[in-house]
Formats: structure tokens, sequence, C-alpha cells
């Protein structure tokens, strides 16, 4: 990480920090971590609605006529499965099969997509998708991340508030991970039905100007601004993954449980296709399982994982369940402890904590 | 920031301590609930445990992080909070009040000299908020 001067902050901070806001240190950008505070934030999330600003993400618009054989050749999951207007989870492998990010793509219209990835890897994933550009290849690589602003409204009561901010049909037509543009306060802006906090939710990418204006505009009709905290706190609950914790360029998609994003059928090839058929031939040694804890005490990201007194793996995340109110937490373990009921123990800091692997996810919406 | 009760005395971690009948009953501050956010969990020393003025008494965790606690005195733990221990959340609400965390005996009142007062403590945590 750089030094203060290198943080980089989004367009809408003065707005953060007139709200009180708790600002952290996250991937080189300063964003924040909490307002009124995670539990709050999280539970509005999932009984109301709450509103995240994102623009740490990055956001790769890919366009031209060779657009969709570039990004054939870059991700596991083959684009060419997705229709028009909609955005599926796709992952960026190394030729070794390692995750170099997980991100979503979205096919806006026949040449135009948009690649969603990581904050802390949005220069590599261009990078790996700049340097898989043959020559002849018409296709424009235009990275959106200095210029707008990124805003993901989710939660049960997102649909009907976002209806009412933007115009009732746009939200309302949008099927989930479906895709659209439509215009802004004069300008184009983009809206996706998805999110990463398991709730039914939208991300935009809007301008600064129209950013801003629909999160005071949301904020001002009472939907709850949130941070960091609950986002990886609802994430967890979810047991979406995050890279550079739970999945990195020393993980596979199989032994992280993401083969149903990875299509190795037919004669596509992409960057780690190969070793992937190879792994998962193989099978995976270890496997990435969700652990709930009993009460007492707080698993987190880093402790280990204990079958009798042996160490069996470590957490890759972990912290408290608002929606349950236990600990919980994921973590490698060999694949013949990663049955469902299987008890194990977790060294929090020098005590034992009873913990038993649990089905994927934690937590659910209700249909 | 509001200023911290004048009848209690403080630790530089961040715990006050408050006597009643010759017992003192120990908690952690309200700028300590503010920093760490949403408490979920305590592990604190049963009833009969020895503590030493200034090493450790327990552990607070919030949904962000794990934190020390420190014995603010030297003495045995008397009584635990067990609301606080069943519901954390009411430390967050009520840092010098239900929030209490443990009563222990007081092994040797010259101790609290070591404390600090209410105004030292308001300066402290000035110091630290201007970090």
């Amino acid at each position: 990480m750089g030094d203060e001067k290198d943080l980089r902050k989004s367009p809408l901070e003065n707005l953060h920090r007139r709200m009180g806001a708790r600002m952290t240190v996250f991937a080189g950008w300063e964003m924040p971590l909490q307002f009124k505070g995670i539990v709050e934030e999280h539970r509005a999330v999932r009984w109301a609605a709450g509103i995240f600003d994102v623009s740490h993400l990055g956001r790769l618009f890919v366009t031209g006529p060779d657009a969709e054989s570039l990004l054939r050749r870059a991700f596991t999951f083959d684009v060419a499965r997705l229709g028009h207007g909609r955005g599926h989870y796709a992952l960026l492998c190394r030729e070794d099969g390692g995750i170099i990010d997980d991100l979503f793509v979205f096919r806006l219209e026949e040449g135009r997509y948009l690649v969603a990835g990581n904050a802390a890897n949005a220069d590599r994933d261009r990078d790996q998708i700049a340097r898989l550009v043959e020559a002849g290849m018409t296709v424009r690589l235009d990275d959106r991340q200095a210029q707008t602003v990124m805003l993901a409204v989710q939660g049960p009561q997102a649909r009907g508030r976002l209806s009412e901010a933007l115009g009732r049909d746009l939200i309302e037509r949008l099927p989930r991970r479906g895709c659209t543009e439509f215009e802004l306060l004069g300008t184009k802006a983009f809206v996706s039905r998805s999110g990463y906090t398991g709730e039914d939710g939208f991300e935009l990418i809007t301008s600064v100007t129209a950013g801003r204006a629909l999160w005071e505009g949301l904020v001002a009709g009472g939907m709850q601004p949130c941070g960091l905290g609950a986002r990886d706190t609802l994430r967890l609950e979810a047991a979406l993954l995050l890279h550079g914790a739970d999945i990195d360029t020393s993980t596979d998609p199989f032994e992280a449980g993401l083969e149903w994003v990875v299509d190795l059928g037919g004669d596509r090839w992409f960057v780690g296709k190969e070793a992937l058929l190879r792994r998962r031939e193989r099978g995976p040694e270890r496997r990435l399982v969700c652990l709930r804890a009993a009460t007492g005490g707080i698993m987190r990201a880093g402790h280990a994982i204990l079958r009798d007194s042996e160490v069996v793996g470590a957490l890759t995340s972990g912290g408290f369940s608002p929606t349950l109110g236990v600990s919980i937490g994921m973590g490698y373990v060999p694949v013949a402890l990663s049955e469902e009921g299987t008890r194990l123990d977790v060294d929090v800091r020098g005590k034992r904590l009873a913990a038993e692997v649990v089905g994927r996810p934690f937590y659910r919406r209700p249909q | 920031m509001t200023e911290s009760p004048k009848d209690l005395k403080y630790t530089r971690e961040h715990e006050w301590v408050r006597l009643e009948d010759g017992a003192a009953v120990v908690g952690i501050t309200d700028y300590a609930q503010e920093q760490l956010g949403d408490l979920v969990y305590f592990d604190l020393p049963e009833p009969g445990t020895e503590l030493r003025q200034f090493e450790k008494l327990g552990e607070a965790e919030s949904v962000k992080a794990v934190s020390d606690l420190f014995a603010p005195l030297s003495g045995e733990v008397i009584e635990v909070n067990e609301s606080a221990r069943e519901s954390p959340e009411i430390v967050n609400s009520d840092p010098y009040g239900e929030g209490w965390l443990v009563r222990m005996s007081v092994a040797d009142f010259s101790e609290l000299e070591k404390l600090l007062t209410a105004e030292e403590y308001d300066a402290l945590i000035a110091a630290e908020s201007e970090e």
C-alpha cells in the first residue's frame, strides 16, 4: 500500500463525511466503513434497503466487433452464453488455473460489454484482458473508474425505492442479472439487477453529478447509507467469496466451489483451460467450507481450523453474523472433512471454539 | 465530544472504575464503545479470578475487531455482568450504567493513583482523535 497521498477517494467523499461516516482504507481507496453502525446497516439491507458507494470497484467497458471473441478468451465463463442485456459471474484465471479475479460481465448489446471487478484487481484485470488482444482485432478497452460513480442499492425494498427515483418501468422490467443503459440527468447511465449482498438489488454506474444527486435523493428519502463493514458481513452470510481472502491466484475454482462458472466444454480456448481440465480430472484436495461456530467467541480470517489437535486449515473469512447471532466463517479443509455436519474447532487466539461445517450459504433470502 | 463522568477513574486503555461499597465496578468508556462499534461478544473472567493491575482482564469483540481488556486495579473478580455477556449491545448503549462488565475487590487502594482523572482521560482521547 502506498502512503496516504496515494489513496484514491470516492467522488462522493464529502457527502460521506457530512453524514458522519467513519472512513477506512481498502484496496488503496479511502471509503466509508460505516455510517450508523455495521449491524444497523446490515439489518437495513436484509429488511428494507441500503445504498452503498462502490466507486472503488473496477468497471471496464469492452467495445467493438471483436469484443466477444476477446472476452471468450479471457474468462472461465463463456460470454457467448450471455443474451443481450444479461450479466453473469465470471472468473479470470492464470495459465495455471489460479484465480486472478472474480467479477461480473454484462453484455449490453452486440459488441458492447461491461466488466465489473474488484478494486484491488482493476489494473490487473485490464492488463490481463489487454494482453489477449491480437493483431487485427477491433476492440476498445475503456476504463471508466475515474470518471464515474458506482452505487449499489440492495434489499427487499430496493426495487420499489429505485423505481420511484428513476422512473418505474425501467427498474420494474429489469430481470434478475439483467442490465440496461438509460439517460440520467443528461448523461448515459448503466444499471444492472445484481449485487453482492444476498439480496435483490441493483448496481448503477453514472456520472459524478448524477450519482451524487441519486445518492442524496435516496438518502433524503430515508434509505440507509451503508459502508464496507456491512458489505462484508452481508456477503459473508450469503457465502459470497472475497478475492484476496477466500480466493486468489493460489486457489482454483474447483476447491472454491466455483465449478459452475467454468465452461470447459467445446473447443473454445481461454487462459487456464488446459490447467483447469487437468485439475478437474485430478479433483481438489481441499474444499472451501462454511463454518458456523457454537456460541462464545468470534472466529476471524487467519484463525487455524483444527480437527482434534491437528491443524487442518485456516479461515479465509470470519466474523459475526448479525442475522444468525453467532460467528460464521469460511476456510479450506481437506475434502474428507468438508461434509456438512463435520465437527471442527477453530483456534480463536489460543482458545478452542467448536464449529460445524454447514451448507452454503449461511443465509438465503426468503423467496 | 462529551465529557467523561467526573466520579470515575480511567485507564489509558479505555476502562473505567467506580468504587462502590469498597469494591470496584469496571467497564469500558463511551469513547471505547464508540471506537469498537457494535459489540457482539465479551470474554470475561469467572468470579474468583485474581487480576493484577494493567494485566489482561479479557476480550471485547465487535463486528469489526477484537480488543483486549485490561484490569484497572489488582484484586479478585466478585461478579460478572451476565447481561453484558448475553446482550453485549447494552455496553454500546449504556457503557457507564447497565453495560458495566465486572465487579472486583480492591487489593491496594493506592493503585487508584495510577489511574487517570476524567480531565486527564478526556485530554488523552482528544489527542487520540486528532491522530
